[in-house]
Protein backbone atom coordinates (compact mmCIF):
# COMPACT_ATOMS: atom_id res chain seq x y z
CA UNK A 1 0.00 0.00 0.00
CA UNK A 2 1.00 3.59 -0.73
CA UNK A 3 0.49 6.48 1.14
CA UNK A 4 -2.80 8.49 0.71
CA UNK A 5 -3.20 12.06 -1.06
CA UNK A 6 -5.85 14.33 0.41
CA UNK A 7 -8.18 15.97 -1.91
CA UNK A 8 -8.69 19.49 -0.74
CA UNK A 9 -10.55 21.11 -3.50
CA UNK A 10 -12.96 19.88 -6.10
CA UNK A 11 -14.36 22.06 -9.07
CA UNK A 12 -16.79 21.62 -12.29
CA UNK A 13 -17.83 23.75 -14.73
CA UNK A 14 -21.27 22.46 -15.56
CA UNK A 15 -21.69 20.03 -18.86
CA UNK A 16 -23.34 21.14 -22.22
CA UNK A 17 -22.70 21.98 -25.29
CA UNK A 18 -22.18 25.90 -25.30
CA UNK A 19 -19.76 26.44 -28.14
CA UNK A 20 -17.02 28.25 -25.80
CA UNK A 21 -13.32 27.33 -25.46
CA UNK A 22 -12.09 24.66 -23.57
CA UNK A 23 -9.62 26.91 -22.00
CA UNK A 24 -12.60 28.74 -20.16
CA UNK A 25 -14.48 25.40 -18.83
CA UNK A 26 -11.19 24.42 -17.46
CA UNK A 27 -10.33 27.67 -15.68
CA UNK A 28 -13.99 27.76 -14.22
CA UNK A 29 -13.44 24.49 -12.59
CA UNK A 30 -9.93 25.24 -11.77
CA UNK A 31 -11.20 28.43 -9.58
CA UNK A 32 -13.94 26.73 -8.32
CA UNK A 33 -11.93 23.56 -6.60
CA UNK A 34 -9.17 26.10 -5.57
CA UNK A 35 -12.01 27.96 -3.50
CA UNK A 36 -13.82 24.85 -2.55
CA UNK A 37 -9.67 24.33 -0.93
CA UNK A 38 -9.44 27.58 0.32
CA UNK A 39 -6.13 27.87 -1.58
CA UNK A 40 -4.98 30.65 -3.26
CA UNK A 41 -3.87 29.91 -7.01
CA UNK A 42 -0.37 31.87 -6.41
CA UNK A 43 0.07 29.37 -3.21
CA UNK A 44 -0.03 26.07 -5.60
CA UNK A 45 3.32 24.88 -6.46
CA UNK A 46 2.70 22.44 -9.42
CA UNK A 47 -0.24 22.13 -12.09
CA UNK A 48 -0.97 18.79 -14.51
CA UNK A 49 -3.27 19.11 -17.36
CA UNK A 50 -4.99 16.63 -19.01
CA UNK A 51 -5.04 17.33 -22.48
CA UNK A 52 -7.88 17.67 -25.08
CA UNK A 53 -6.75 16.77 -29.15
CA UNK A 54 -9.41 19.00 -30.03
CA UNK A 55 -8.27 22.73 -28.51
CA UNK A 56 -5.41 22.78 -31.46
CA UNK A 57 -1.80 23.19 -29.73
CA UNK A 58 -3.11 24.84 -26.27
CA UNK A 59 -5.09 21.45 -25.97
CA UNK A 60 -1.66 19.26 -26.69
CA UNK A 61 0.15 21.46 -23.35
CA UNK A 62 -3.17 21.92 -21.27
CA UNK A 63 -1.28 22.29 -17.95
CA UNK A 64 0.58 25.10 -19.48
CA UNK A 65 -2.70 26.66 -21.09
CA UNK A 66 -4.72 26.33 -17.71
CA UNK A 67 -1.46 27.98 -15.85
CA UNK A 68 -1.72 30.88 -18.43
CA UNK A 69 -5.60 31.77 -18.23
CA UNK A 70 -5.03 31.55 -14.29
CA UNK A 71 -2.12 33.63 -14.66
CA UNK A 72 1.84 32.54 -14.63
CA UNK A 73 3.04 32.25 -11.03
CA UNK A 74 6.03 29.77 -11.79
CA UNK A 75 4.09 27.00 -10.86
CA UNK A 76 5.60 23.26 -12.12
CA UNK A 77 3.84 22.38 -15.27
CA UNK A 78 2.60 18.54 -16.49
CA UNK A 79 0.30 17.96 -19.36
CA UNK A 80 -0.65 14.43 -19.61
CA UNK A 81 -2.68 12.15 -22.36
CA UNK A 82 -4.45 9.40 -22.19
CA UNK A 83 -7.66 9.10 -24.38
CA UNK A 84 -10.49 8.61 -21.70
CA UNK A 85 -8.07 7.85 -19.18
CA UNK A 86 -6.27 11.45 -19.58
CA UNK A 87 -7.84 12.81 -16.56
CA UNK A 88 -7.09 9.76 -14.22
CA UNK A 89 -3.74 9.95 -15.38
CA UNK A 90 -3.43 13.21 -14.59
CA UNK A 91 -4.55 12.34 -11.03
CA UNK A 92 -1.63 10.09 -11.43
CA UNK A 93 0.67 12.27 -12.16
CA UNK A 94 -0.14 14.87 -9.70
CA UNK A 95 -0.38 12.06 -6.62
CA UNK A 96 3.63 10.89 -7.97
CA UNK A 97 4.74 14.51 -7.08
CA UNK A 98 2.92 14.62 -3.94
CA UNK A 99 4.47 11.45 -2.61
CA UNK A 100 7.49 11.97 -3.75
CA UNK A 101 7.92 15.39 -2.00
CA UNK A 102 8.08 17.95 -5.34
CA UNK A 103 4.82 19.27 -4.69
CA UNK A 104 2.87 19.58 -1.39
CA UNK A 105 -0.07 21.49 -3.12
CA UNK A 106 -1.02 20.45 -6.87
CA UNK A 107 -4.28 21.23 -9.34
CA UNK A 108 -5.14 19.00 -11.93
CA UNK A 109 -7.57 20.59 -14.64
CA UNK A 110 -8.93 18.67 -17.60
CA UNK A 111 -12.06 20.21 -20.04
CA UNK A 112 -12.80 19.53 -23.63
CA UNK A 113 -15.15 21.45 -26.16
CA UNK A 114 -17.18 18.46 -28.43
CA UNK A 115 -17.66 19.09 -31.89
CA UNK A 116 -21.34 17.80 -32.70
CA UNK A 117 -21.80 14.33 -34.12
CA UNK A 118 -19.81 11.49 -33.79
CA UNK A 119 -15.72 11.78 -32.41
CA UNK A 120 -13.78 11.53 -35.55
CA UNK A 121 -9.81 11.08 -36.61
CA UNK A 122 -7.62 14.16 -36.97
CA UNK A 123 -7.74 15.33 -40.57
CA UNK A 124 -5.06 14.37 -43.18
CA UNK A 125 -4.26 10.09 -44.85
CA UNK A 126 -2.60 8.35 -42.02
CA UNK A 127 -2.69 4.91 -43.16
CA UNK A 128 -0.21 3.60 -39.88
CA UNK A 129 -2.77 5.51 -37.82
CA UNK A 130 -4.90 2.63 -36.24
CA UNK A 131 -7.77 5.72 -35.21
CA UNK A 132 -8.03 6.52 -39.12
CA UNK A 133 -8.09 3.07 -40.74
CA UNK A 134 -10.85 2.35 -39.03
CA UNK A 135 -13.08 4.86 -40.19
CA UNK A 136 -11.14 4.77 -43.51
CA UNK A 137 -11.70 1.25 -44.01
CA UNK A 138 -14.96 0.37 -42.09
CA UNK A 139 -16.31 3.23 -41.22
CA UNK A 140 -16.32 2.26 -37.28
CA UNK A 141 -17.93 4.81 -34.89
CA UNK A 142 -17.36 4.63 -31.47
CA UNK A 143 -21.40 3.32 -31.29
CA UNK A 144 -20.77 0.49 -33.28
CA UNK A 145 -18.23 -1.24 -31.06
CA UNK A 146 -20.39 -0.56 -28.13
CA UNK A 147 -22.90 -2.43 -30.42
CA UNK A 148 -20.82 -5.03 -30.62
CA UNK A 149 -20.12 -5.38 -27.01
CA UNK A 150 -23.91 -5.04 -26.42
CA UNK A 151 -24.87 -8.13 -29.07
CA UNK A 152 -22.10 -10.13 -27.24
CA UNK A 153 -23.58 -9.81 -23.99
CA UNK A 154 -26.82 -10.59 -24.87
CA UNK A 155 -25.79 -13.61 -27.01
CA UNK A 156 -23.66 -14.57 -23.91
CA UNK A 157 -25.42 -13.79 -20.75
CA UNK A 158 -28.92 -13.42 -22.27
CA UNK A 159 -28.82 -9.60 -21.41
CA UNK A 160 -32.25 -7.60 -23.14
CA UNK A 161 -32.40 -4.13 -24.56
CA UNK A 162 -35.12 -3.82 -22.07
CA UNK A 163 -32.06 -4.48 -19.18
CA UNK A 164 -30.01 -1.74 -21.08
CA UNK A 165 -32.93 0.65 -20.76
CA UNK A 166 -33.05 0.75 -17.34
CA UNK A 167 -29.36 1.70 -16.71
CA UNK A 168 -30.62 4.73 -18.51
CA UNK A 169 -34.00 4.92 -16.69
CA UNK A 170 -31.22 4.90 -13.38
CA UNK A 171 -28.71 6.88 -14.54
CA UNK A 172 -31.27 9.79 -15.65
CA UNK A 173 -32.65 9.53 -11.92
CA UNK A 174 -29.81 10.61 -10.59
CA UNK A 175 -28.62 12.94 -13.06
CA UNK A 176 -31.99 14.94 -13.05
CA UNK A 177 -30.46 15.65 -9.24
CA UNK A 178 -27.44 16.61 -10.06
CA UNK A 179 -27.21 20.34 -11.29
CA UNK A 180 -23.65 20.14 -12.87
CA UNK A 181 -25.01 17.58 -15.91
CA UNK A 182 -25.99 18.23 -19.11
CA UNK A 183 -29.58 16.37 -19.18
CA UNK A 184 -31.31 16.69 -16.03
CA UNK A 185 -34.51 14.85 -16.99
CA UNK A 186 -35.92 11.52 -15.92
CA UNK A 187 -36.11 9.22 -19.24
CA UNK A 188 -38.37 6.21 -18.92
CA UNK A 189 -37.74 3.01 -20.70
CA UNK A 190 -40.23 3.42 -23.26
CA UNK A 191 -38.87 6.85 -24.23
CA UNK A 192 -35.25 4.50 -24.81
CA UNK A 193 -37.05 1.80 -26.94
CA UNK A 194 -38.73 5.12 -28.80
CA UNK A 195 -35.50 6.64 -29.25
CA UNK A 196 -33.50 5.49 -32.82
CA UNK A 197 -31.49 2.75 -33.66
CA UNK A 198 -28.01 3.65 -33.69
CA UNK A 199 -26.26 0.52 -33.87
CA UNK A 200 -27.39 -2.63 -33.14
CA UNK A 201 -28.83 -3.39 -30.67
CA UNK A 202 -28.21 0.17 -29.12
CA UNK A 203 -30.40 3.38 -29.43
CA UNK A 204 -29.51 6.54 -29.49
CA UNK A 205 -30.64 6.82 -25.67
CA UNK A 206 -28.36 3.64 -24.60
CA UNK A 207 -25.20 5.53 -25.80
CA UNK A 208 -23.82 8.90 -24.38
CA UNK A 209 -23.39 12.05 -25.77
CA UNK A 210 -20.57 14.28 -26.37
CA UNK A 211 -19.96 17.28 -24.13
CA UNK A 212 -18.12 20.09 -22.95
CA UNK A 213 -17.25 20.47 -20.06
CA UNK A 214 -14.52 21.18 -17.08
CA UNK A 215 -13.38 19.32 -13.75
CA UNK A 216 -10.56 20.37 -11.17
CA UNK A 217 -9.14 18.76 -8.11
CA UNK A 218 -6.63 20.67 -5.87
CA UNK A 219 -4.60 17.17 -4.06
CA UNK A 220 -2.22 17.51 -1.59
CA UNK A 221 -0.15 15.67 0.59
CA UNK A 222 -1.59 14.37 4.04
CA UNK A 223 0.36 16.41 5.86
CA UNK A 224 -0.08 19.63 4.14
CA UNK A 225 -3.45 18.90 4.93
CA UNK A 226 -3.32 19.02 8.68
CA UNK A 227 -1.28 21.66 8.35
CA UNK A 228 -4.16 23.60 6.45
CA UNK A 229 -6.34 22.31 9.45
CA UNK A 230 -8.53 19.97 7.40
CA UNK A 231 -8.60 16.89 10.12
CA UNK A 232 -10.35 14.17 7.95
CA UNK A 233 -10.01 14.75 4.06
CA UNK A 234 -11.02 12.61 1.30
CA UNK A 235 -7.85 10.68 0.55
CA UNK A 236 -6.75 8.98 -2.58
CA UNK A 237 -5.70 5.57 -1.46
CA UNK A 238 -5.38 3.86 -5.23
CA UNK A 239 -4.39 5.45 -8.99
CA UNK A 240 -4.53 2.26 -11.19
CA UNK A 241 -2.97 3.46 -14.64
CA UNK A 242 -2.21 -0.27 -16.26
CA UNK A 243 -1.80 -1.16 -19.64
CA UNK A 244 -3.51 -4.67 -21.32
CA UNK A 245 -1.33 -7.72 -21.07
CA UNK A 246 -0.63 -9.56 -24.27
CA UNK A 247 -2.50 -11.13 -25.82
CA UNK A 248 -5.52 -8.66 -25.51
CA UNK A 249 -8.51 -10.85 -26.89
CA UNK A 250 -10.95 -8.55 -26.30
CA UNK A 251 -11.79 -5.91 -29.59
CA UNK A 252 -10.80 -2.77 -28.04
CA UNK A 253 -11.16 0.62 -29.42
CA UNK A 254 -10.01 1.55 -31.96
CA UNK A 255 -8.67 -1.63 -33.48
CA UNK A 256 -9.85 -3.95 -36.34
CA UNK A 257 -8.84 -6.76 -35.12
CA UNK A 258 -7.81 -8.47 -31.94
CA UNK A 259 -3.94 -10.08 -30.77
CA UNK A 260 -3.82 -13.79 -31.46
CA UNK A 261 -3.71 -16.20 -28.60
CA UNK A 262 -2.13 -18.42 -30.54
CA UNK A 263 1.19 -18.69 -29.02
CA UNK A 264 0.55 -17.05 -25.63
CA UNK A 265 -2.18 -17.78 -23.13
CA UNK A 266 -4.53 -14.81 -22.21
CA UNK A 267 -4.35 -13.67 -18.75
CA UNK A 268 -7.21 -14.54 -16.50
CA UNK A 269 -8.44 -11.57 -16.12
CA UNK A 270 -9.12 -9.12 -18.77
CA UNK A 271 -7.98 -5.21 -19.57
CA UNK A 272 -10.91 -3.76 -17.66
CA UNK A 273 -11.06 -6.44 -14.75
CA UNK A 274 -7.54 -5.80 -14.38
CA UNK A 275 -7.57 -1.99 -13.87
CA UNK A 276 -9.93 -2.98 -10.85
CA UNK A 277 -7.64 -5.64 -9.20
CA UNK A 278 -4.75 -3.22 -9.07
CA UNK A 279 -6.73 -0.45 -7.79
CA UNK A 280 -8.07 -2.86 -5.02
CA UNK A 281 -4.56 -4.35 -4.38
CA UNK A 282 -3.17 -1.01 -3.98
CA UNK A 283 -5.58 0.53 -1.89
CA UNK A 284 -5.85 -3.10 0.04
CA UNK A 285 -9.24 -3.66 -0.40
CA UNK A 286 -11.93 -5.75 -2.25
CA UNK A 287 -15.10 -4.86 -3.57
CA UNK A 288 -17.18 -5.87 -0.67
CA UNK A 289 -15.65 -2.71 0.89
CA UNK A 290 -16.81 -0.20 -0.95
CA UNK A 291 -20.27 2.29 -0.34
CA UNK A 292 -20.48 3.19 -3.98
CA UNK A 293 -18.37 3.35 -8.29
CA UNK A 294 -18.77 5.61 -10.87
CA UNK A 295 -18.07 4.15 -13.90
CA UNK A 296 -18.02 4.74 -17.49
CA UNK A 297 -21.29 4.44 -19.05
CA UNK A 298 -20.36 5.08 -23.01
CA UNK A 299 -23.13 3.11 -23.04
CA UNK A 300 -26.00 1.31 -21.21
CA UNK A 301 -24.76 -1.83 -21.35
CA UNK A 302 -21.08 -1.08 -21.27
CA UNK A 303 -22.23 -0.75 -17.51
CA UNK A 304 -23.77 -4.25 -16.56
CA UNK A 305 -19.89 -4.80 -18.03
CA UNK A 306 -18.33 -2.73 -15.57
CA UNK A 307 -20.29 -4.14 -12.86
CA UNK A 308 -18.86 -7.44 -13.39
CA UNK A 309 -15.02 -5.80 -14.24
CA UNK A 310 -15.14 -4.17 -11.25
CA UNK A 311 -15.89 -7.62 -9.70
CA UNK A 312 -19.75 -6.01 -8.55
CA UNK A 313 -20.73 -9.29 -8.85
CA UNK A 314 -19.83 -12.63 -11.34
CA UNK A 315 -19.40 -12.52 -14.90
CA UNK A 316 -22.57 -12.88 -16.50
CA UNK A 317 -24.23 -11.59 -14.12
CA UNK A 318 -24.72 -7.39 -14.53
CA UNK A 319 -27.65 -7.34 -15.93
CA UNK A 320 -29.47 -9.54 -12.60
CA UNK A 321 -27.30 -7.06 -9.99
CA UNK A 322 -29.21 -4.33 -11.98
CA UNK A 323 -32.67 -5.77 -11.79
CA UNK A 324 -32.07 -6.89 -8.13
CA UNK A 325 -31.41 -2.76 -7.59
CA UNK A 326 -28.31 -3.60 -6.06
CA UNK A 327 -26.98 -0.54 -8.27
CA UNK A 328 -29.57 2.48 -7.53
CA UNK A 329 -29.49 4.34 -5.14
CA UNK A 330 -30.41 2.43 -1.44
CA UNK A 331 -29.25 -0.74 -2.99
CA UNK A 332 -26.18 -2.95 -1.90
CA UNK A 333 -23.38 -0.79 -4.26
CA UNK A 334 -25.07 2.19 -5.99
CA UNK A 335 -23.91 2.83 -9.77
CA UNK A 336 -23.26 6.26 -10.65
CA UNK A 337 -24.75 8.54 -8.62
CA UNK A 338 -23.84 11.71 -10.55
CA UNK A 339 -25.80 10.31 -12.96
CA UNK A 340 -23.00 8.88 -15.21
CA UNK A 341 -22.07 9.24 -18.65
CA UNK A 342 -25.89 8.93 -19.14
CA UNK A 343 -26.41 12.71 -17.99
CA UNK A 344 -23.29 14.31 -18.31
CA UNK A 345 -22.23 13.30 -21.48
CA UNK A 346 -18.18 12.86 -22.41
CA UNK A 347 -16.22 15.23 -21.93
CA UNK A 348 -13.26 13.11 -22.59
CA UNK A 349 -10.02 14.52 -20.47
CA UNK A 350 -12.58 16.52 -17.51
CA UNK A 351 -14.62 13.08 -17.40
CA UNK A 352 -12.50 10.94 -15.14
CA UNK A 353 -11.50 13.79 -13.06
CA UNK A 354 -15.83 14.81 -12.71
CA UNK A 355 -15.96 11.18 -11.35
CA UNK A 356 -13.56 11.84 -8.49
CA UNK A 357 -15.38 15.10 -8.08
CA UNK A 358 -18.25 12.91 -7.16
CA UNK A 359 -16.46 10.36 -5.19
CA UNK A 360 -15.39 13.74 -3.14
CA UNK A 361 -18.62 14.92 -2.83
CA UNK A 362 -20.48 11.42 -1.74
CA UNK A 363 -17.76 10.65 0.69
CA UNK A 364 -17.91 14.44 2.30
CA UNK A 365 -21.65 13.59 3.01
CA UNK A 366 -22.42 17.06 0.37
CA UNK A 367 -24.42 15.26 -2.69
CA UNK A 368 -27.61 16.56 -1.63
CA UNK A 369 -30.41 14.81 -2.63
CA UNK A 370 -28.53 11.90 -4.42
CA UNK A 371 -26.07 11.20 -1.42
CA UNK A 372 -25.64 7.93 -1.16
CA UNK A 373 -25.90 7.04 3.27
CA UNK A 374 -22.81 7.10 4.92
CA UNK A 375 -20.49 7.05 1.90
CA UNK A 376 -17.22 5.33 3.11
CA UNK A 377 -15.14 4.29 0.42
CA UNK A 378 -15.80 4.81 -3.76
CA UNK A 379 -14.34 3.79 -6.95
CA UNK A 380 -13.86 5.31 -10.33
CA UNK A 381 -13.03 3.70 -12.93
CA UNK A 382 -12.96 4.39 -17.07
CA UNK A 383 -11.28 2.90 -20.04
CA UNK A 384 -10.01 4.59 -23.26
CA UNK A 385 -8.76 4.12 -26.32
CA UNK A 386 -5.06 2.95 -26.94
CA UNK A 387 -4.94 0.60 -24.14
CA UNK A 388 -6.20 3.01 -21.83
CA UNK A 389 -8.07 2.82 -18.97
CA UNK A 390 -8.10 3.75 -14.96
CA UNK A 391 -9.55 3.00 -11.75
CA UNK A 392 -9.33 5.65 -8.78
CA UNK A 393 -10.45 4.82 -5.24
CA UNK A 394 -11.15 7.04 -2.78
CA UNK A 395 -11.62 7.29 1.00
CA UNK A 396 -12.77 8.79 3.88
CA UNK B 1 -12.19 4.00 -69.69
CA UNK B 2 -11.59 1.01 -67.23
CA UNK B 3 -11.23 2.43 -63.57
CA UNK B 4 -8.17 0.83 -61.27
CA UNK B 5 -9.03 -1.29 -58.86
CA UNK B 6 -6.47 -0.61 -55.95
CA UNK B 7 -7.09 -2.08 -51.81
CA UNK B 8 -8.25 0.42 -49.87
CA UNK B 9 -5.36 -0.42 -47.50
CA UNK B 10 -1.92 -1.98 -49.80
CA UNK B 11 -1.27 -5.53 -48.46
CA UNK B 12 -4.07 -6.48 -46.06
CA UNK B 13 -5.96 -9.40 -48.54
CA UNK B 14 -4.83 -10.65 -51.79
CA UNK B 15 -6.52 -12.80 -54.25
CA UNK B 16 -9.78 -13.30 -55.87
CA UNK B 17 -13.15 -14.78 -55.72
CA UNK B 18 -12.48 -18.02 -53.80
CA UNK B 19 -8.37 -17.58 -53.78
CA UNK B 20 -9.41 -14.34 -51.81
CA UNK B 21 -7.51 -14.14 -48.01
CA UNK B 22 -6.54 -11.50 -45.76
CA UNK B 23 -2.77 -11.69 -45.21
CA UNK B 24 -1.58 -11.52 -41.75
CA UNK B 25 2.26 -12.11 -40.42
CA UNK B 26 3.61 -15.21 -38.48
CA UNK B 27 6.71 -14.75 -35.99
CA UNK B 28 8.92 -17.44 -36.77
CA UNK B 29 9.58 -18.06 -33.12
CA UNK B 30 6.18 -18.38 -31.15
CA UNK B 31 3.83 -18.55 -34.05
CA UNK B 32 1.80 -15.79 -32.97
CA UNK B 33 0.03 -14.35 -35.31
CA UNK B 34 -0.63 -10.08 -36.43
CA UNK B 35 -3.67 -8.78 -38.17
CA UNK B 36 -3.37 -6.04 -39.29
CA UNK B 37 0.28 -7.15 -40.13
CA UNK B 38 3.10 -6.30 -37.98
CA UNK B 39 6.35 -5.71 -39.83
CA UNK B 40 8.83 -4.91 -37.65
CA UNK B 41 9.18 -6.72 -34.80
CA UNK B 42 6.63 -9.23 -32.57
CA UNK B 43 4.66 -7.73 -30.27
CA UNK B 44 4.93 -10.87 -27.71
CA UNK B 45 6.72 -9.98 -24.95
CA UNK B 46 7.12 -13.37 -23.95
CA UNK B 47 9.13 -14.31 -27.71
CA UNK B 48 12.56 -13.07 -28.25
CA UNK B 49 11.87 -12.00 -31.76
CA UNK B 50 11.49 -13.97 -35.10
CA UNK B 51 11.35 -13.15 -38.76
CA UNK B 52 7.61 -12.14 -39.98
CA UNK B 53 6.22 -14.05 -42.38
CA UNK B 54 3.30 -12.83 -44.88
CA UNK B 55 0.72 -15.29 -44.43
CA UNK B 56 -2.84 -16.12 -45.68
CA UNK B 57 -5.44 -15.62 -42.59
CA UNK B 58 -8.03 -19.18 -42.54
CA UNK B 59 -11.02 -18.32 -45.36
CA UNK B 60 -13.74 -19.26 -42.52
CA UNK B 61 -14.54 -17.97 -38.73
CA UNK B 62 -17.81 -17.68 -36.42
CA UNK B 63 -19.40 -14.24 -35.66
CA UNK B 64 -18.10 -13.18 -32.59
CA UNK B 65 -20.49 -10.44 -32.35
CA UNK B 66 -22.36 -7.61 -34.86
CA UNK B 67 -24.08 -4.76 -35.58
CA UNK B 68 -24.65 -1.66 -37.70
CA UNK B 69 -24.02 1.75 -38.53
CA UNK B 70 -26.93 3.52 -39.10
CA UNK B 71 -26.21 6.84 -39.31
CA UNK B 72 -23.55 7.57 -42.21
CA UNK B 73 -20.05 7.74 -40.55
CA UNK B 74 -17.60 10.63 -40.28
CA UNK B 75 -14.80 11.43 -43.09
CA UNK B 76 -12.58 8.96 -43.93
CA UNK B 77 -15.29 7.23 -44.59
CA UNK B 78 -16.28 7.88 -48.06
CA UNK B 79 -19.82 8.40 -48.85
CA UNK B 80 -21.75 9.97 -51.14
CA UNK B 81 -23.50 13.24 -49.39
CA UNK B 82 -26.13 13.62 -52.09
CA UNK B 83 -27.39 9.71 -51.71
CA UNK B 84 -29.37 8.76 -48.80
CA UNK B 85 -27.54 6.81 -46.02
CA UNK B 86 -27.51 3.23 -46.41
CA UNK B 87 -26.69 1.05 -43.13
CA UNK B 88 -24.18 -1.96 -43.82
CA UNK B 89 -23.33 -4.35 -40.70
CA UNK B 90 -20.33 -4.98 -39.34
CA UNK B 91 -19.51 -8.46 -38.34
CA UNK B 92 -16.37 -9.38 -36.03
CA UNK B 93 -15.27 -12.57 -36.69
CA UNK B 94 -13.31 -15.59 -34.38
CA UNK B 95 -10.72 -16.97 -36.44
CA UNK B 96 -10.20 -20.33 -34.77
CA UNK B 97 -6.38 -21.00 -36.20
CA UNK B 98 -4.96 -17.36 -35.92
CA UNK B 99 -7.09 -17.30 -32.44
CA UNK B 100 -7.76 -13.70 -33.29
CA UNK B 101 -10.68 -11.64 -34.02
CA UNK B 102 -11.11 -9.64 -37.16
CA UNK B 103 -13.95 -6.75 -38.40
CA UNK B 104 -15.04 -6.12 -41.27
CA UNK B 105 -18.11 -4.98 -43.19
CA UNK B 106 -20.99 -7.87 -44.17
CA UNK B 107 -21.33 -7.95 -48.02
CA UNK B 108 -24.30 -6.14 -49.23
CA UNK B 109 -27.64 -6.99 -48.19
CA UNK B 110 -26.62 -8.99 -45.11
CA UNK B 111 -28.63 -7.22 -41.95
CA UNK B 112 -28.17 -7.74 -38.51
CA UNK B 113 -31.32 -10.15 -38.37
CA UNK B 114 -30.03 -12.34 -40.80
CA UNK B 115 -26.89 -12.94 -37.98
CA UNK B 116 -26.14 -15.09 -34.68
CA UNK B 117 -23.00 -15.42 -32.81
CA UNK B 118 -21.13 -18.31 -33.32
CA UNK B 119 -22.68 -18.38 -37.14
CA UNK B 120 -19.86 -19.31 -39.68
CA UNK B 121 -19.05 -16.71 -42.53
CA UNK B 122 -16.00 -17.06 -45.21
CA UNK B 123 -13.99 -13.81 -46.04
CA UNK B 124 -15.29 -12.27 -50.02
CA UNK B 125 -13.44 -9.44 -51.61
CA UNK B 126 -15.96 -6.18 -51.62
CA UNK B 127 -15.91 -2.92 -53.02
CA UNK B 128 -15.89 -0.14 -49.98
CA UNK B 129 -16.63 2.64 -52.84
CA UNK B 130 -15.87 3.98 -56.48
CA UNK B 131 -14.63 7.06 -57.81
CA UNK B 132 -13.96 8.05 -61.13
CA UNK B 133 -11.12 7.01 -61.57
CA UNK B 134 -10.35 3.88 -58.86
CA UNK B 135 -12.56 0.82 -57.27
CA UNK B 136 -11.34 0.60 -54.03
CA UNK B 137 -11.62 -2.63 -53.36
CA UNK B 138 -11.79 -4.62 -49.29
CA UNK B 139 -12.62 -7.45 -47.54
CA UNK B 140 -15.99 -8.55 -46.21
CA UNK B 141 -17.66 -11.41 -44.05
CA UNK B 142 -20.53 -13.25 -45.94
CA UNK B 143 -22.65 -16.38 -43.87
CA UNK B 144 -21.60 -19.71 -45.84
CA UNK B 145 -25.52 -20.89 -44.84
CA UNK B 146 -27.03 -22.57 -47.12
CA UNK B 147 -23.82 -22.91 -49.48
ZN1 LIG C 1 7.17 -13.93 -31.58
Amino acid sequence: MTEDVAVLGVGLHPWGKRGRSFVEYGAAAARAALADAELDWRDIRSIVGADTVRGGYPGYVAGATFAKALGWQGARVTSVYAACASGAQAIGAARAQILAGLAETVLVVGADAAPKGFFRPAGGDRPDDPDWLRFRVLGATNPTYFGLYARRRMALHGDTPEDFAQVKVKNSAMGALNPHARYRKRVTAQEVAASAVVADPLRLLDICATSDGGAALVLSSMEFARRHCVAEPVRIRAVSTVTPRYPNTVLDLPDIATDSAVAAEPAAEPFRASIATAAYEEAGIGPEDLSLAEVYDLSTALELQWYEDLGLCAEGEGAKLLREGATSPGGRIPVNASGGLASFGEAVPAQAIAQVCELTWQLRGFAGERQIADARVGVSANQGLFGHGSAVIAVR
Amino acid sequence: MSRTRTPVVAGWFIGDGDGFRLLGTRCSACASVFFPREDAHCRNPACPGGDLKEVPLSRRGRVWSYTDSRYRPPSPYVTDPELPWEPYTLIAVELAAEGLVVLGQAVPGVTVGDLAVGMEVEVVPGVLHEDAETVWTTWQWRPTRGR
